[in-house]
Order: C-alpha cells, then sequence, then structure tokens
C-alpha cells in the first residue's frame, strides 16, 4: 500500500457528493484514491475504479462517519487525518494537490451518513459487533446509579441485583453450548417465550457464574413444564416456590453445597441458581407479590432454594436416579415446595426409632388431619443415614417402611374429629388412608457431619393432577 | 473503571395496551349469566346453588366447570362461553 493513501465516503443522494463526483475523479487520476465508500449506490460516483458497496455501512460504522462526503487520509493504512463535508481548502491540503476542485465553490456542507440515521447505530453494533444479543438495550442515564436504576425498574427480588452488561451477558450466555434465541418453555403469567437470552440476562443478575448456566437452564425448563403448574404454584396463596435439587457430576464441577448449611446461605451456587429462577418468573413471566403471585405469607426460600444432594455415600441412590434419570448423569428436581420443618432426633439409634421419629413428623405436615394433598421431601441428615447403613436400610427400604407408618385409620381424619375442624370427607372413615399419595414423598441426603438434625420441605397442597408435579430433567450439556 | 451505561432488558419487553373492559350491567335481567366454577373444594356446591336462586328469578344461567384451580382455564371452555354468555360470575376463591 502507498504511503498516503486517501478514501472517502458518499451517498448518492447527498447533494454535496454529487458536486464532488469530478474531485474524486481527480484524485483517482493522481493514484491516491484507495477507495470510495457508497453507502446507496454502487454505481455512484461514475467513473470510479475503486467505488466499493458499503451499503450494509460496515466501514462506515467502523470508521465512525457522520458527515458524507468524508475525505480520510491515511498513513500505513492509518487514519491521520479527515475532513467532512467539501472544503476546496482542505481536501486539497489533505490530497496535497493544489488546484483541486478549482471549478467548484470554497465550500459545501455535507449531509448526515447513513449510519448515524435514528436507531442506526445499534443495529449497526449488533449487527458488526457480532454480539448478537437479541434483547432491548436499555441505557442508563448519566446522573442515574444503575443500581438504583434496577430496583426503580422492578427488576429486583428485593436484593441488588448485578447489572446485566452486554459483555456480562455474552459471557453468561458463553456457559451453553444453547443457541441464545432457543426458546426454554413460556414463562407465566404472562406466557412468554423465554428465551436462552432472557435466561442468561437474569443469571446475570442473580449473580450465577458462566458455569452455572446448563444448570439455570434445566431448572428453568422444569419449572415451565406443563406438569410443574408454574402458574399455581405461583399465584396461590399457600407458600410455595420452586425448589431446585441437583444430582450428578455439575455439583462437583461447579462446587455446589450438599453437606454444611447445605439449605441456607453462603455458596453461590447454591444461592444464585434458584435467584436466577425466581427472577426470570418474575422478570420474563411477569409473576410478582401482590400482583398475581397471592401467596399470604410466602417464604424465604421464594429469594431463592436450591441445593445438592450429598452423594459421598453411593449406598444411598441420588434422588434423579430414583426418579428415572441415567445412572450418573447430571439432573435437575423441581419441587413445589415450602419451608424447612426440622425433625430433631438426638436419641434414636434403631432405624425404626428413627424412622417413627420422621413419620410422626410428616403427618403434621400442611395439617395433622390432611391427607393425599401436599407432597413432602425428607432431607436426611448424614448422622441419621448412619443410623440407616449401620442396620442396612438403603433408601428404597426407608421408602417402605415409611410408607408403612405413614398409614392412618380415616375415622381419625374425618372433618371435626379430635376437635379439629379440618379434615377429610366423612366417606373416609372405615379406609386406610396414606399421608401421601403414591410417589408424593421424596427423600434425599444433605447436611453436615455433625447433628442429628433431618428436614422435612412440604410442598404445595395442589399436587398431581390438580396442581403440581414434581419434575425431574436432565442436563443437556 | 467505565460505568456501565447500557443494561440488557431481563423483561419480556411486552408493551401493554391498555383495553376498554366492557361496562358492568347495571342489571341481569335479560343476560344470560355464565356460572363458572373453578373447581375449588366444595365450590361447586356454592355455584350451582347460585344458579339454582338465579333460575328460581326467572334468569338463564349456563354453569360451566374449570378442570382445575390451578391452571388457567383451557381455551377451549373459554371458547365456549364466549358468545354463549353475556356475563360471568366465576367462583369460588379463598
Amino acid at each position: 500500500m502507498p504511503q498516503n493513501t486517501l478514501i472517502v465516503v458518499v451517498k448518492q443522494s447527498c447533494q454535496t457528493c454529487q458536486l464532488v463526483e469530478p474531485v474524486l475523479q481527480q484524485l483517482q487520476q493522481s493514484g491516491l484514491l484507495s477507495a470510495v465508500y457508497s453507502q446507496d449506490d454502487p454505481d455512484f460516483p461514475a467513473g470510479i475504479d475503486t467505488v466499493v458497496d458499503d451499503s450494509n455501512l460496515h466501514q462506515s460504522w467502523q470508521r465512525k462517519i457522520e458527515i458524507v462526503p468524508t475525505l480520510i487520509r491515511l498513513e500505513g493504512g492509518e487514519e491521520v487525518e479527515r475532513s467532512e463535508g467539501w472544503d476546496r481548502q482542505q481536501w486539497a491540503q489533505l490530497a496535497a494537490i493544489d488546484e483541486l476542485g478549482a471549478t467548484l465553490p470554497a465550500s459545501r456542507p455535507g449531509c448526515a451518513s447513513k449510519s448515524i440515521d435514528p436507531g442506526m447505530e445499534e443495529k449497526l453494533n449488533i449487527r458488526f459487533a457480532g454480539d448478537g444479543l437479541e434483547a432491548r438495550r436499555v441505557t442508563i442515564g448519566d446522573d442515574e446509579d444503575e443500581m438504583e436504576a434496577m430496583f426503580e425498574r422492578g427488576w429486583s427480588d428485593g436484593l441488588p441485583l448485578v447489572p446485566p452488561t452486554p459483555e456480562r451477558v455474552l459471557r453468561m450466555l458463553k456457559g451453553t453450548t444453547r443457541a441464545a434465541h432457543e426458546i426454554v418453555g413460556q414463562a407465566p403469567p404472562d406466557l412468554v417465550d423465554c428465551t436462552v437470552e432472557k435466561v442468561a440476562v437474569n443469571a446475570v443478575m442473580a449473580g450465577c457464574k458462566p458455569e452455572y448456566m446448563p444448570v439455570v437452564l434445566a431448572a428453568v425448563e422444569a419449572a415451565l413444564s406443563e406438569k410443574f403448574c408454574m402458574h399455581g404454584v405461583l399465584a396461590t396463596t399457600m407458600f410455595c416456590g420452586p425448589i431446585v435439587i441437583v444430582n450428578g457430576p455439575v455439583t462437583r464441577a461447579i462446587d455446589m453445597n450438599w453437606s454444611n448449611n447445605a439449605l441456607g446461605q453462603g455458596n453461590r451456587a447454591n444461592a444464585t441458581i434458584g435467584r436466577a429462577l425466581q427472577l426470570i418468573i418474575r422478570n420474563v413471566g411477569g409473576g410478582k407479590p401482590g400482583e398475581i403471585d397471592r401467596a399470604a405469607l410466602g417464604s424465604p426460600g421464594k429469594y431463592t432454594f436450591c441445593f445438592a444432594e450429598d452423594e459421598t455415600d453411593s449406598f444411598w441412590t441420588p434422588l434423579a436416579q430414583e426418579r428415572g434419570a441415567a445412572v450418573g448423569s447430571s439432573a435437575v428436581t423441581v419441587f413445589a415446595g415450602e419451608g424447612v420443618q426440622g425433625v430433631v432426633d438426638q436419641k434414636a439409634r434403631s432405624p425404626e426409632a428413627l424412622t417413627a421419629s420422621f413419620a410422626a413428623s410428616l403427618l403434621a405436615v400442611s395439617n395433622i388431619k390432611s391427607a393425599m394433598g401436599g407432597d413432602a421431601i425428607l432431607v436426611v441428615c448424614p448422622e441419621h443415614v448412619n443410623v440407616y447403613r449401620d442396620a442396612g436400610w438403603d433408601k428404597a427400604r426407608l421408602h417402605s417402611e415409611l410408607a408403612n407408618r405413614l398409614v392412618r385409620d380415616g375415622e381419625q381424619l374425618v372433618a371435626g374429629a379430635q376437635g379439629i375442624d379440618e379434615g377429610l370427607p366423612a366417606w373416609v372413615a372405615g379406609k386406610q388412608i396414606p399421608k401421601f399419595k403414591p410417589g408424593g414423598l421424596m427423600i434425599v441426603r444433605a447436611g453436615g457431619d455433625a447433628g442429628k438434625f433431618s428436614a422435612i420441605l412440604s410442598g404445595w397442597g395442589a399436587s398431581g393432577d390438580v396442581g403440581s408435579t414434581p419434575v425431574t430433567l436432565e442436563l443437556s450439556e | 473503571m467505565t460505568t456501565e451505561r447500557v443494561l440488557m432488558d431481563p423483561t419480556a419487553e411486552l408493551n401493554t395496551s391498555a383495553r376498554e373492559r366492557t361496562p358492568r350491567p347495571a342489571q341481569l335481567d335479560g343476560l344470560r349469566v355464565g356460572i363458572l366454577d373453578i373447581s375449588k373444594p366444595r365450590g361447586d356446591l356454592f355455584m350451582s346453588h347460585l344458579a339454582k336462586r338465579l333460575r328460581e328469578r326467572g334468569m338463564e344461567a349456563v354453569e360451566f366447570v374449570k378442570p382445575t384451580f390451578t391452571r388457567v382455564a383451557p381455551p377451549a371452555l373459554l371458547a365456549q362461553m364466549v358468545g354463549n354468555v353475556d356475563v360471568v360470575i366465576e367462583g369460588l376463591a379463598d
């Protein structure tokens, strides 16, 4: 490339560009003209060999052209100076040609470049910055604090959010092989298509790392599936929110917590995966407390409720595997769950005694008189698992032993019995009534090494066909 | 440090438009009244009693049932109701 090169950007619809057509021909004869980028007509200007079609505005965008015509002088390929509009003196000096455009008026203002037409800059950023993000870009005013701005726009669950800049969202999307425009499901209550990109935006806000994306996506997909009934889970006057339980190698890969304080705070993956799902329901679905969310009390779990099962002892089958996931796979199970009901048993040394303890607490779920309503999850802590391990009771055995202890005579449960008005219709008298419907009780292992304290996570009263069924989904990546 | 000035929109970006509700009629005489039971326990007793009382007053009451209170009404049910009733009484919630 010659030491000194000239390039010009023009558009045919600009009168000043038409005016300088002969000047461009002069420049061509001088041998200095490297290219003329035409924004709207590759046949303009006439008589120029080096016209380049810039109708996609790539060069104009890259060189930040604001006015046409613009004459740019390059040295060694780098811009050293430019002249906007037609100015005989400036152009002559730039081109080092004294008589350049001698017959033309001394100067004429140019026109706006097509690359700065209204809305064009954003389009071109998407087109050429190659980020491919389709979500609307929200500009925060110069005097706005972006943290406050997000609160004010109603995006928050009450806690601060990580600002979802394009860079952060792009980084988050690198955590998944799925395409950004792919639809994960329809988010209630507004039943809007939730794309992978929208999941990423909310995952950024929640504080997720990109490596959490496969888990977040699986949780969202499971929560938006028909069986889970997310609309009902959201709209109910009862307590519930989605609880996410994660199984498989992914729990180790992303450093989840299944041990000390597994149901509590302190672990980023646990905290942010659950939060991302809730933010998606809020922001994409439009589900907010006091609006479609009519929970009388709700629960702290509606900020986030996500943990990993303790799989360090292969004696107990992982929950997802019990529910059909492939051995060794990573999977999520979403459950419409309420709070944490502690079961303290520091004396049981036999599996029978411990199981009796668990059963008595399980019978009280929702209401002591209720049955065949909500589901529940029994979270057995390691010290309690040891009681079962020592006796050779695996999970399947515990399930069946519990089932035996969770059946009651119907007449105890009839509405009004024992002075409690709640209860079941009179026809249950004389029948054996299980507390939970078949498959309604799930068992997982989690918790720290010390402490004989297990827990019950009760489920939404409307379960099965009437309401929500837990959904287990293997990760797709 | 550069200040972040552009954020990606986390919402559904819906442009909600306000729509005029059909005005509530001053009275039910001459109107076809739809009674929609949302399948809450014992709601059927209340709603069918309501239908009975309306018929006693000489009104036309048409009864419908949603399969479950936990999900929005199926489109087929809505299609059944639209054009066949003039007003809907829906119940029974908490």
